[in-house]
């Protein structure tokens, strides 16, 4: 069963993308979309760490009552900080940038993207946005949340504009990413590659792009719009100034909620991917997924409004947005439907990316499903701003995306580093992880329903039990994540040679050798139908998957 | 009408399965929702169950066919045979299309009455002002009491008129099922009618900083008339305190401080610093001295004698002020002034010492 069975382990490694030139400039100069994917893996592992820890600070400040281990103040630090590394700086760059960077022109059977240098531009400036997101920590903080709520994000006397100006260099980052990807996508599929011939993560990531690109200037413009308010003292949005502050929520939600698309979109594609190639069966409603991704990103820009039912919008506004949110959950929906059915009759194998996909279904599932109950308009009313949405929000973004990137990261591992890792641990350290997840968020379900408001540092004695449950699951999280990165290194220094294509996949990354020379493919790669299993067979002499010479050669 | 009934038949046997322990106890609250104690509170409770079951019912069927599939459908060996079956069939996906279409249709239309319910108030409403400031609430009732625990009686509806000092606060309490967002600038009303006596939290749900989660406070639901009692009592704004503490508490309340000092700065009307037991200068009139009688005067009738170098600008108190309350205001102006009988040095004196004296005078006075 496991693709460990039969290593090839030849004595030299042919030359590839890794080793083809070594140095720091060779990585940091480099245009070759495999190397700058792989640089922005390891910034945003870095960041995900970062933001771990402070997501474990958090949990242990509320293992008890009252003081556990930080003041008030650095405990609003610390959720502020928690949530804007991970939404910024790890969540919306994670799956498009980095794990999209590199199987995105494979995908396509291209030597690299449209625009190499953009794609360089936006790597530079992830960094340093992210040097000006440290800076802001390293001088003290900000406790605003990471919505930057006015006026309190206007009067708080912390570092509020290093922290949104470092938001901002990353909203231009994340706008070439996307822009690169779409004119990627119309300009250099393959002779014989239509729209509907292209795997489903392809969709993904051009509904992402768009989203990306027409939805990040306006979080940029708020941003910057907050700071001229800290710093020149122009009334926008505090009253006391003469302006607006639920003009801020306005604008802020416009981008931010397409954003919870960025993040969830990429992350469907994977799992698109993966159902399909260890079931071994053809992806079940083919256009159907594809045009639920363009559905799902144009219904994002129309639902921003239903973060703001308490905060004094018309009855009227609120019914239309109430509407709205319920139709973006009938694309999500049908994947779900599509993904299951796509399992039956086929021949399922239960490696790491598959456990880490079908973890996901069960997490989406719950994230979507609690979003009816914030869709409805007074159930919303009670809901809003406690645990519920807090735990609602994290099946989606971690259920969902966080499970769907560990899925495409050990999915494509093989194709990034040309090495294996430990299979069993890869299955145990996912059970593990999703089994501390569901303690940490079903306890949060229970205390937000109840009641429970969030961002609190202290709690009543009702509700003690419930978040020393929460603790203990993030505890239980933590190990799952320690277990996968020791495996991860180890794979990276000493793990057995992988196959070109070890899962049988029929789509193109799969057809260059693992990993990929530097301009990805020897000899151009035969386009085919990316989900049609026929077209590859299992080779028990290289423990891994061949493509069946075809007898008829495609137009 | 008919629509309020449709969703009583839809939840009815929401209703009737909530009886059974796990799901109800006999103060409304379940497994997962708190105490109910007040009327709209039910109609959310059995959307929440409505919604939990169809959630509940889908999740369970989704994950089923995904563990049976997993298991059935296991590859036993690398390369055997795989059925083929088809990979999109048309009315099957409409099918599932449309059933969620229908149920999101169903659950966004009750969510909706439930909630023009909720947000609109009705006029014979009971109005209780609401101030939210960093971190503490404070509630204002219609005689001009403010407390920072909110009384309200059950029964009847009550609407609270809210609006924030800082920054942005949100009312929020379970019990009612509840949420409002308080904004400076701004006022935001809320309305509900208790029906449980008792006491329930009521939380700030809006981050607002250092002390957020300290920002609670509790809503104390009264019998209707063991409320009427309790408000006639308060009522007297006085209270227990002395009658100087009270004056104090008034000139706070009654927005008196926006014109008159207490620290001899100029202001639009006089300071009350040294103020009481002076000779005032007055305009077109003869001169008198500031006294208990020139006071009263000044506050039921303030244009009959205007001091010189002020307008006539203050609104009179006639109808707003008990003679006691006036009492009080005049008992606070002697703690501030050097000329009052018997309290020569009232600016240096202890605060205890000082308030002691105070009422000594006013026994005084009540005996003239």
């Amino acid at each position: 069963m496991s693709t460990n069975d039969t290593p090839m382990t030849p004595a030299v490694v042919p030359e590839n993308y890794l080793n083809c030139s070594s140095g720091f400039r060779s990585w940091f100069f480099t245009l070759d979309h495999k190397r700058i994917g792989v640089m922005y893996l390891a910034s945003i592992l870095a960041m995900f760490l970062i933001g771990g820890i402070m997501a474990l600070m958090i949990r242990t400040e509320l293992l008890t009552q009252g003081q556990t281990i930080m003041s008030s103040d650095d405990y609003n630090k610390v959720f502020t900080l928690h949530g804007a590394v991970m939404i910024f700086l790890f969540i919306i760059p994670g799956i498009p940038a980095a794990l999209g960077n590199f199987v995105l022109p494979l995908m396509l059977g291209a030597k690299d993207v449209a625009l190499p240098r953009l794609n360089l531009a936006s790597y530079h400036l992830y960094v340093v946005g992210a040097l000006v997101c440290v800076l802001s920590i390293v001088l003290g903080g900000v406790d605003t949340g990471w919505t930057f709520y006015a006026p309190y994000s206007t009067t708080t006397n912390t570092h509020v504009s290093i922290l949104t100006l470092g938001a901002f260099i990353l909203g231009f980052s994340s706008v070439f990413t996307g822009l690169n990807f779409i004119v990627t996508i119309h300009r250099m599929r393959p002779a014989g590659m239509g729209w509907f011939d292209m795997p489903l993560m392809l969709w993904a990531l051009y509904a992402t792009a768009i989203i990306q690109v027409l939805a990040t200037p306006v979080l940029g413009i708020t941003l910057l719009l907050l700071i001229v308010e800290r710093v020149m003292g122009i009334g926008i949005f505090d009253p006391a100034l003469g302006g607006d502050p639920v003009l801020y929520q306005h604008f802020f939600w416009f981008y931010s909620h397409p954003a919870v698309y960025i993040m969830i979109l990429p992350a469907m594609g994977i799992i698109s991917e993966i159902i399909s190639v260890f079931s071994r069966k053809h992806i079940f409603g083919y256009r159907a997924i594809a045009y639920s991704s363009i559905a799902i990103a144009a219904f994002s820009f129309l639902v921003w409004g239903h973060h703001m039912f308490t905060s004094g919008q018309s009855e009227l506004m609120n019914m239309i947005f109430s509407a709205l949110t319920f139709s973006v959950s009938i694309p999500s929906a049908v994947k779900m439907f599509n993904w299951i059915t796509t399992m039956y009759k086929g021949s399922i194998r239960l490696d790491t990316p598959m456990i880490y996909a079908l973890c996901f279904m069960f997490l989406f599932g719950i994230g979507g499903l609690t979003g009816l109950f914030l869709g409805s308009l007074a159930t919303d009313v009670h809901l809003h701003d406690t645990y519920f949405v807090v735990a609602h929000f994290h099946y989606v973004m971690f259920g969902g995306t966080v499970i769907a990137f560990l899925a495409g990261l050990h999915y494509w591992w093989p194709k990034m580093f040309g090495r294996m890792y430990d299979e069993k641990l890869g299955r145990i350290s996912a059970i593990i992880i999703t089994v501390g997840f569901n303690i940490t968020f079903i306890a949060q379900f229970i205390m937000g329903s109840r009641g429970m408001p969030r961002r609190y540092y202290d709690y009543v004695d009702e509700f003690s039990l419930l978040h020393f449950i929460s603790s203990m699951g993030s505890y239980v999280m933590a190990i799952g994540f320690f277990m996968v990165a020791g495996y991860l290194v180890k794979s990276l220094v000493s793990g057995p040679r992988a196959h070109a294509n070890p899962w049988g996949s029929a789509a193109l990354e799969w057809q260059t050798q693992s990993p990929p020379v530097h301009f990805n493919f020897d000899d151009d790669p035969e386009v085919c139908n990316p989900y049609d299993y026929s077209r590859v067979q299992y080779d028990a002499a290289s423990g891994g998957y061949v493509r069946v010479p075809s007898e008829v050669k495609p137009a | 009408m008919s629509l309020s009934g449709m969703l009583g038949m839809l939840t009815s046997p929401l209703s009737a399965v909530s009886g059974i322990p796990f799901l109800g106890r006999a103060d409304g609250g379940t497994f997962w929702l708190p105490v109910r104690a007040a009327e709209g509170a039910k109609a959310v409770d059995e959307l929440f169950y409505f919604i939990f079951w169809i959630c509940l019912f889908f999740f369970t069927l989704l994950m089923a066919l995904m563990v049976i599939f997993a298991i059935r459908y296991r590859r036993r060996e690398e390369g055997e045979e795989v059925e083929k079956t088809p990979s999109h069939n048309l009315p099957l996906e409409i099918v599932w299309t449309t059933i969620p279409i229908l149920l999101v249709v169903a659950i966004f239309f009750f969510g909706f009455q439930a909630y023009l319910d909720m947000s609109t108030p009705p006029t014979d409403a009971y109005e209780i002002q609401v101030t939210g400031q960093k971190w503490k609430w404070s509630f204002t009732y219609p005689n001009g009491y403010m407390d920072e625990l909110l009384h309200v009686p059950a029964g009847r509806p009550v609407t609270l008129v809210m609006t924030s000092e800082d920054v942005i606060h949100s009312m929020s309490i379970p019990a009612f099922r509840i949420k409002n967002d308080v904004v400076p600038g701004r006022y935001r009303k809320v309305w509900f009618t208790a029906n449980r006596p008792g006491a329930y939290d009521l939380y700030c749900a809006e981050y607002c900083g250092t002390q957020h989660s300290g920002m609670i406070s509790t809503v104390i639901v009264h019998e209707a008339e063991d409320f009427d009692v309790w408000i006639a009592d308060h009522g007297d704004i006085l209270g227990s305190v002395s009658p100087a503490e009270g004056g104090e508490r008034l000139y706070n309340l009654l927005g008196c401080k926006q014109c008159h000092s207490t620290d001899g700065a100029p202001g639009v009307g006089p300071t009350f610093l040294d103020l009481y037991g002076t000779m005032r200068k007055i305009r077109d009139q003869a001169d008198c001295e500031c006294d208990e009688d020139y006071v009263r005067e000044s506050v039921l009738d303030p244009t009959a004698r205007i001091s010189q170098g002020f307008e006539p600008v203050m609104p009179t108190f006639k109808g707003r002020l008990k003679d006691k309350e006036i009492t009080a205001i005049i008992a606070y102006m002697k703690t501030l002034s050097v000329h009052a009988p018997d309290e020569p040095a009232a600016d240096e004196a202890a605060g205890e010492a000082a308030e002691t004296d105070t009422t000594e005078t006013d026994a005084g006075d009540g005996g003239e």
